[in-house]
């Protein structure tokens, strides 16, 4: 299996550049503006009903499928922003300077705490309120879904070969003719990959989505999210074992039913074919590729789209030069658009934050930030130590890996969140320390990056270098120091990097649980948005979002980002 | 003949380039120029050859013929009116075949008709007909992968010819394939050129092989590099097929061989036009130090003894023009050898360090590098004069981009590093992207 690509490689590289300055900007703007305009409409609202959610098991399958069915929605539009988006980012060299840091600034906000902040507004926007609910829930899903696969797209549409895309120019295929005959096809196999990869990060956020208090207003919009909230509210063990039971089922259909098929049918668009590599296969896929009935439909699908495609396509004869005078007037409409915007948001973050919050404020935050600063890296330096061996030593076993690898992706995709409530038990019956062993939570779903990524790096040692070192038989310390540490650390990074992002996530829901009416709660910047969105309090949510963002932001660009460059640089194999 | 169109008495000219340039935007707001003042006419029933060595701008031309580019200045004529994107009528072979992987055979060559809206028919048809013509059949639902090289390039034509175009462009087609498969996809091309079973009326073919040039061209310019441009235009009167062992075909091949090592004027390296100032404005061409060497060696041994022929030495070591010429021209620059009228003549240095051991070849070295590659000499007078003996990469590259294109600096600094460290002349540092006097700890 692959390792995770790191879309943002191709953002602008090491020192920031003022793009990202205005994008983070823009990012805060809208974070206030979605917070101001929610803030209105709370009281009209606070009434709200939603189907109350019952315990029984018998409800299970039926609570299941509607938490599918948001994440389906989700990873719909999410796909719908990624060929939007990033097609505009990656055809437009002048959109592409702000857009791409603005997707790596989005990526670094904690959605996870703004939840409250989308419910309320899209309650807001909705005519039926439980239809605002499902939009809150579903805009969730696909803020962590989204930015992602439009960076996988990005990249790919960047790294299209040069005579490919001058053979699609050079027989005159139209824009969209040369969209979906050369880019898709060419982004899809990592496009596939980091939707798996979303799909991991869409169920903690569809299970934390559903069940939302906003001050006084309780949502419930039935899911396996709200039956397992009403469990721990009820403190039913045995309802949340229900639970995660259902959990594991659904993760298994959606991989069986869904992405191994994607998977097994994308690497026909794989652009290289490494010799000696199987393809992946799927039984679906096999089964769905002998069926006449399917093979009948597709005939219908394609003379379908290709009378859409004769309808939108421009046209023949393809794009001709652009004209320079054509090309600098765009860019100052871009620069004035951009300029006013920017001037907008910087005039709305100010407006909401300043009149509410003092500098102390900001000093509180920065401080819990701090902490749950503190809480991650020791987390990472922890799971670091316990993975990375296990993982070189699966890794260099082929039949071994090929049984772990799958059971590793499988619980990172596994929502960690069903399980805090077994872990709370655990907390408040042993009169355990929270602050201590709340921690553990953070990272109890991304450690597993970590796993198959360096599982994914030892099995890539090549052969050869093994045998190298046996045959100057080096062992012990000496052989981890230069031969394995090396070899799995640029795939250690990727994984570390994916698991510290989440588990920055994570602590929103982490660093606060609660069991019935028994609460833990360990000091931190988590606890600090998470208590806020209980007490409605918008203005705190929002710096305490924007903190939590400039933390995510700052690692990245000063830990991880370096750290991957070093790593790529000096110990990839190839 | 330098191609300006000729008036009335010709047929019309399938193609006309005019006094074209082309320049790319450098780093530092300044312009490079790739493609000086060319022109070219191509006429019905001819094959025009481009001939010249890497970044001599020969690739850069096709594709301002094949409108995916524009001209910075000059004018491209197709047919009479101006090439403003890809033509109608012009299609292309490329050197990596650039087949879509995930489309068989059939869609493949397909693909360009289905851009035109052809009929369904229509497409069926003349795809069927165009894979048949290329010996292609059976394999019309085979993927990419599944093919062998030739057998890809092969759709590769099929792809190109199914549009029937006026003008083929070929940019390479048979480098990426090995000696016996491209010579059989040469001979089936000019087979079926010859015999006009291919809609085409006229071919420009974009190669570094002076053998193929020789034996596929009616006409052959030959590029040099820096900026690009046409030295010279050659006829080849042979008559189709040719023979490689016919003697007229021996002597046009080594004719180009004097033509493109020819000085372009006294006591200058050959492709070295200084400018004043430091000299150091050269583009230095990567050439491993053992190459260096190798040749020295097999030059100063018999039969050469001290004096080769460069064709000759290019089929004995199995070298192409674009691998050969490097190691030739650096040689030269490094005084250890003359290259003129197509020879290589080693100089008594040249022969001196044939016959050192390597403690004395390397002190020779770097006598040489440092006397005779202004580049080198700068860098090592940086760091004399420095207190710490030791300046970042980035200086280096930044003198270097006010000459050249960011990739042109880093692989000239980059030949440069490797050259010192043989000659032990300064260190470099890659992790911390520095120079300096000292050792390797």
């Amino acid at each position: 299996m692959p390792q995770s690509p790191t879309a943002w490689n191709t953002a602008s590289r090491g020192a920031p550049s003022r793009y990202d300055l205005i994008a983070l900007l823009l990012v805060i703007g809208l974070l206030a503006f979605l917070a101001e305009g929610s803030r209105g409409v709370l009281a009209p609202i606070a009434t709200l009903e939603v189907s109350p959610v019952s315990l029984a098991p018998a409800h299970l399958p039926e609570y299941a499928a509607r938490t599918t069915m948001r994440m389906m929605a989700a990873l719909v539009l999410s796909l719908i922003f990624t060929f939007t988006y990033a097609t505009w980012a990656a055809k437009s060299p002048r959109a592409g300077r702000l857009l791409v840091p603005l997707l790596d600034i989005l990526q670094s906000v904690p959605i996870l705490g703004f939840i409250s902040v989308t419910v309320v507004f899209f309650l807001s926007l909705a005519p039926g309120r439980v239809l605002g609910a499902e939009f809150a829930a579903v805009f969730a899903i696909f803020t962590s879904q989204a930015w992602n696969m439009a960076f996988s797209f990005y990249q790919s549409l960047r790294t299209v070969p040069t005579e490919l895309s001058e053979a699609a120019r050079s027989f005159r295929l139209s824009a969209w003719a040369r969209f979906w005959r050369l880019e898709v096809p060419f982004a899809m196999p990592p496009l596939i990959w980091n939707m798996m990869m979303s799909m991991s990060g869409g169920w903690f956020f569809v299970v934390a989505s559903e069940a939302i208090s906003v001050g006084s207003t309780n949502l419930t919009l039935p899911g396996v999210g709200s039956y397992i909230a009403l469990a721990i509210e009820k403190k039913d063990l045995v309802a949340v074992g229900w639970a995660i039971l259902t959990m594991l089922a659904v993760i298994l259909l959606y991989d069986q039913l869904l992405f191994r098929p994607l998977v097994a049918y994308a690497d026909r668009f794989r652009f290289e074919q490494e010799p000696g590599t199987t393809p992946p296969r799927s039984w679906v896929l096999e089964a769905l590729g002998s069926s006449i009935l399917v093979a009948r439909f597709l005939r219908q699908m394609r003379r379908t789209t290709r009378r859409i495609g004769d309808l939108i396509r421009n046209a023949p004869g393809a794009v001709r030069f652009e004209s320079r005078e054509h090309a600098r007037r765009l860019d100052l409409v871009a620069i004035v658009v951009v300029g006013s915007l920017l001037a907008l948001a910087v005039w709305q973050a100010g407006k909401f934050l300043a009149p509410e919050l003092g500098w102390h404020d900001l000093g509180t935050t920065v401080g819990l930030g701090a902490i749950t600063m503190l809480r991650v890296f020791l987390l990472i330096g922890l799971a670091t130590v316990v993975w990375v061996p296990i993982g070189v030593y699966v890794g260099l076993r082929p039949a071994v890996a090929r049984v772990v690898q799958p059971v590793a992706q499988f619980m990172a995709a596994f929502p960690a969140n069903l399980l805090f409530p077994v872990a709370v038990f655990g907390i408040v019956s042993w009169k355990l320390n929270a602050d201590v062993w709340l921690s553990p939570l953070m990272i109890l779903g991304t450690q597993w990056y970590i796993l198959f990524n360096v599982i994914a790096g030892a099995s890539a040692i090549p052969g050869e270098m093994r045998h190298v070192a046996t045959n100057l038989r080096i062992t012990g310390w000496l052989w981890w120091r230069r031969i394995a540490l090396p070899a799995v650390f640029p795939y250690y990074v990727t994984g570390a990097l994916t698991a510290s992002g989440g588990s920055w996530n994570a602590s929103i829901v982490a660093e606060v649980a609660s069991w019935g009416d028994e609460k833990v709660e360990a000091a931190g910047l988590g606890a600090y948005i998470a208590n806020a969105t209980t007490a409605g309090e918008f203005h705190r949510i929002v710096l305490g979002v924007v903190t939590m963002s400039l933390y995510v932001l700052l690692i990245n660009r000063l830990l991880w980002r370096p750290l991957y460059y070093y790593a790529e640089r000096k110990f990839r194999l190839s | 003949m330098n191609a300006i169109p000729r008036p009335m008495t010709d047929p019309q000219p399938l193609l006309e380039v005019a006094h074209a340039r082309k320049t790319f935007p450098r780093g530092d707001g300044g312009e490079l120029l790739v493609l000086d003042d060319v022109s070219l006419t191509v006429r019905p029933g001819e094959i025009v050859g481009l001939l010249g060595r890497s970044g001599s701008g020969k690739s850069t031309l096709l594709r301002l013929v094949a409108g995916l580019a524009q001209p910075t200045g000059g004018e491209v004529r197709y047919l009479g009116r101006p090439v403003d994107g890809p033509a109608d009528g012009i299609a292309m072979v490329f050197q990596s075949f650039a087949l879509f992987p995930w489309l068989t055979v059939y869609e493949n060559v397909a693909l360009g008709l289905e851009a035109l809206h052809v009929a369904r028919d229509e497409i069926r048809r003349r795809s069927l007909a165009a894979i048949d013509l290329i010996g292609l059949d059976g394999f019309e639902s085979a993927y990419p992968r599944e093919l062998s090289g030739g057998m890809r390039q092969r759709v590769g034509f099929a792809r190109a010819l199914v549009v029937h175009p006026n003008i083929l462009l070929m940019d390479e087609p048979f480098s990426a394939l090995d000696v016996l498969t491209a010579e059989t996809l040469r001979t089936d091309f000019l087979d079926l050129w010859s015999d006009g079973r291919m809609p085409i009326k006229g071919v420009i073919l974009v190669t570094h092989n002076i053998e193929e040039a020789v034996q596929m061209c009616d006409r052959i310019l030959v590029f040099a590099t820096n900026p690009g441009r046409i030295v010279s235009t050659i006829e080849v009167p042979i008559a189709r097929p040719r023979d490689r062992l016919d003697p007229a075909f021996a002597a046009l091949v080594e004719r180009i061989y004097v033509e493109m090592t020819a000085k372009p004027h006294r006591g200058a390296p050959l492709r070295v036009e200084r400018t004043a100032g430091t000299g150091i404005d050269q583009t230095l061409a990567r050439v491993s130090s053992n190459l260096l060497s190798g040749l020295i060696e097999t030059v100063a041994a018999p039969p050469f003894s001290g004096k080769a022929d460069l064709p000759l030495i290019a089929s004995e070591l199995q070298l192409e023009i674009d691998d050969l010429f490097p190691v030739a021209e650096t040689l030269q620059m490094l005084r250890f050898a003359d290259v003129e009228g197509g020879d290589l003549k080693l100089t008594p240095e040249g022969l001196a360090f044939a016959d050192s051991a390597l403690d004395e070849r390397k002190r020779m070295f770097a006598r040489h590098l440092l006397s005779h590659v202004p580049l080198a000499a700068h860098i090592r007078r940086v760091l004399d004069e420095r207190a710490s003996h030791a300046a970042p990469k980035s200086r280096f590259l930044d003198e270097l981009e006010d000459h050249m294109s960011p990739e042109s600096a880093e692989q000239t600094l980059r030949a440069i590093v490797s050259w010192a460290r043989y000659a032990e002349a300064f260190a470099y540092d890659d992790e911390t992207g520095s120079f300096s006097l000292e050792n390797p700890t």
